[in-house]
């Protein structure tokens, strides 16, 4: 037997038979060709504020480098538990009932390890996020995807959920505004689901990474719906709506026993999150408003562009409300949505990312991140104008 | 303040059909707006913010705080707006603290400048006394950065 045949029989088979994230595939093309305008890119295009970085050098200067209490900085846990009671309309004990974690990422996986037991069912909704289905396979549970369609802009209804409801089911997960359709969630929706996860007694995971990027309507958490706050782990961190990917620093907050069994795990994991990070997300607290409102308004004037543009094109669009995501239908031109992601990239030079990377219900979609300046914006419309006015039959 | 002033402001060649999509109004409202704008003055002018420091220019740049004494009638107005009228004074301040007026003064040499300063400015009636210093490098203007920033370090393709 050859030696990397003898291994792999050796890794565990949940992680053996996982497939690498298809965003990873695709990067890996990308990233050998040039001049290339990405509209595939899921994080902020702006600057981190300066004012969060010049105090994240003060705090290097002044020593801030050393392990903090597992939770996180006590201050930074007060100054969350404003920021969510402002926000998001929930009441959270700074003391026990907030930890910081290493990105929403660290958040989600803590969440649901603490949460369930080998066989219990999870309902997520799809397309969705990457890592989703793969984290909860890691945690021993059961992923159960409910699509969502663009006939209703994505959303996600009560009877989406009871079709797909089981005596097994324990967690429900929701990500609004969403990745990748930009969708966000209708207030009447919102209130039927929580209603269902009272009757049903779930837990609700809530991925509210997106939560201060909507252009329209403003965004509702679903646990400042009454009966929620005590079965939601709401997560939340300072990835998107700040533009700090890099500094990885996400939050969960919940009722004290799931965010004393979650810290369990990341004190024996993680230990705690980067204290300069900790320090510069304490800063970007201090004047979110000012930080935040500037980066909405370019993101609208965007999504603006790339409603109207689409349109003029033809492109079977719903109109996103939220992140920074357009999901336009392309399966009128009668390619898979690799293809027409690949054809579009070797001929045009525009990388898109192909719905499937999202669950298999995004075939026949591509996600196209409006991330990116103007100009870039502006330039691959126009490439994408070429590319669909040729006959693209395979 | 007007989205449409803002985003003029950013680049003001963008043309009207853009503008029009971004602020999700027709390109016929966005032009008209501007003409409006135009007229009422409220828009004075389109310049390019350049890096002059990279056209290795023979230009040097003063800023000058001057005193003045306000005028009977027409206090500061009137003396501010005489010496805006000098051509060599590309930016003119009314300040609070210890001068009156700030002024940004351009000319090819030091020389000249200073010629400028002793010759015109200091005799003018009603001027006190001036504080002139010299501008020796640019690291930003009108909120653009000269040096620009590393380019994009994102991955191209993330989740
Ligand atoms: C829905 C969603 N959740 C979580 C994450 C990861 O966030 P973090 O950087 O906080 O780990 C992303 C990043 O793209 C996301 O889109």
């Amino acid at each position: 037997m050859n030696a990397s045949a003898s291994l792999l029989s050796r890794l565990n088979t949940t992680v053996r038979d996982i497939p690498r994230s298809g965003i990873r595939d695709f990067f890996d093309i990308v990233s050998t060709m040039k001049d290339v305008i990405s509209l595939g890119i899921g994080e902020p295009d702006f600057d981190t504020p300066w004012h969060v970085r010049e105090s994240t050098v003060f705090a290097l200067e002044r020593g801030a480098t050393h392990y903090t209490s597992n939770f996180g900085y006590l201050d930074l846990r007060r100054a969350l538990a404003r920021y969510v009671r402002n926000v998001f309309g929930a009441e959270y004990n700074p003391e026990n009932e907030i930890l910081i974690t290493v990105g929403v990422s660290e958040a989600l996986d803590l969440a649901l390890r603490a949460l369930l037991n080998p066989g219990d069912e999870v309902l997520y909704h799809e397309p969705c996020y990457v890592s989703y289905r793969a984290t909860i396979l890691f945690a021993a549970g059961v992923p159960v995807a409910v699509e969502t369609k663009p006939n209703n802009g994505f959303r996600l209804t009560r009877a989406m959920l009871e079709a797909k409801v089981t005596p097994r089911t324990k967690v429900l997960m929701l990500n609004f505004p969403n990745n990748p359709t930009g969708a966000i969630m209708s207030g009447a929706d919102l209130a039927d689901i929580a209603a269902f996860a009272c009757e049903r007694d779930l837990i609700v995971i809530t991925d509210e990474i997106y939560g201060e990027l909507t252009y329209d309507a403003p965004h509702t958490s679903i646990v400042s719906l009454p009966g929620l706050r005590d079965r939601t782990v709401f997560l939340h961190g300072f990835s998107k709506a700040w533009a700090m990917t890099g500094f990885r620093l996400g939050y969960a907050c919940g009722p004290a026993e799931l965010i004393e069994a979650m810290m369990k795990i990341h004190q024996y994991t993680m230990l705690c999150a980067s204290s300069l990070s900790q320090k510069a997300a304490l800063e970007a607290l201090a004047r979110p408003e000012i930080d935040i409102a500037e980066m909405v308004n370019e993101y609208r004037r965007r999504r603006n562009y790339v409603a109207g543009a689409f349109s003029d094109l033809g492109l079977d669009c719903h109109r996103p409300l939220g992140a920074f995501y357009a999901f336009p239908s392309v399966r009128r031109f009668g390619l898979s949505s690799r293809d027409f992601a690949l054809r579009l990239l070797h001929e045009e030079r525009v990388a898109v990312v192909p719905g499937t990377a999202f669950g298999p219900c995004g075939e026949g979609f591509v996600r196209c991140a409006y991330a990116t300046s103007l100009e870039n914006i502006k330039e691959a419309v126009k490439r994408i104008q070429r590319f669909i006015s040729k006959p693209l039959t395979s | 303040m007007d989205e449409l002033l803002k985003l003029l402001q950013t680049n003001a060649l963008e043309s009207p059909e853009n503008l029009a999509r971004m602020l999700g109004v027709t390109a016929a409202d966005v032009s008209a707006r501007i003409v409006d704008y135009e007229k009422k003055g409220v828009i004075r002018g389109y310049q390019a913010i350049l890096n002059e420091d990279q056209l290795g220019l023979d230009k040097v740049t003063a800023v000058i705080e001057v005193k003045v004494t306000p005028q009977r009638e027409g206090g500061f107005d009137t003396i501010a707006q005489r010496i805006s009228r000098f051509p060599e004074v590309s930016s003119a301040y009314l300040m609070s603290g210890t001068y009156d007026l700030l002024l940004f003064v351009e000319g090819r040499t030091l020389r000249e400048v200073a010629s400028f300063v002793s010759e015109r400015l200091s005799p003018l009636e009603g001027v006190l006394s001036t504080s002139t210093h010299f501008m020796l490098k640019t690291y930003k203007r009108f909120g653009v950065l000269m040096q620009r920033e590393s380019s994009d370090e994102r991955l191209s393709v993330s989740p």
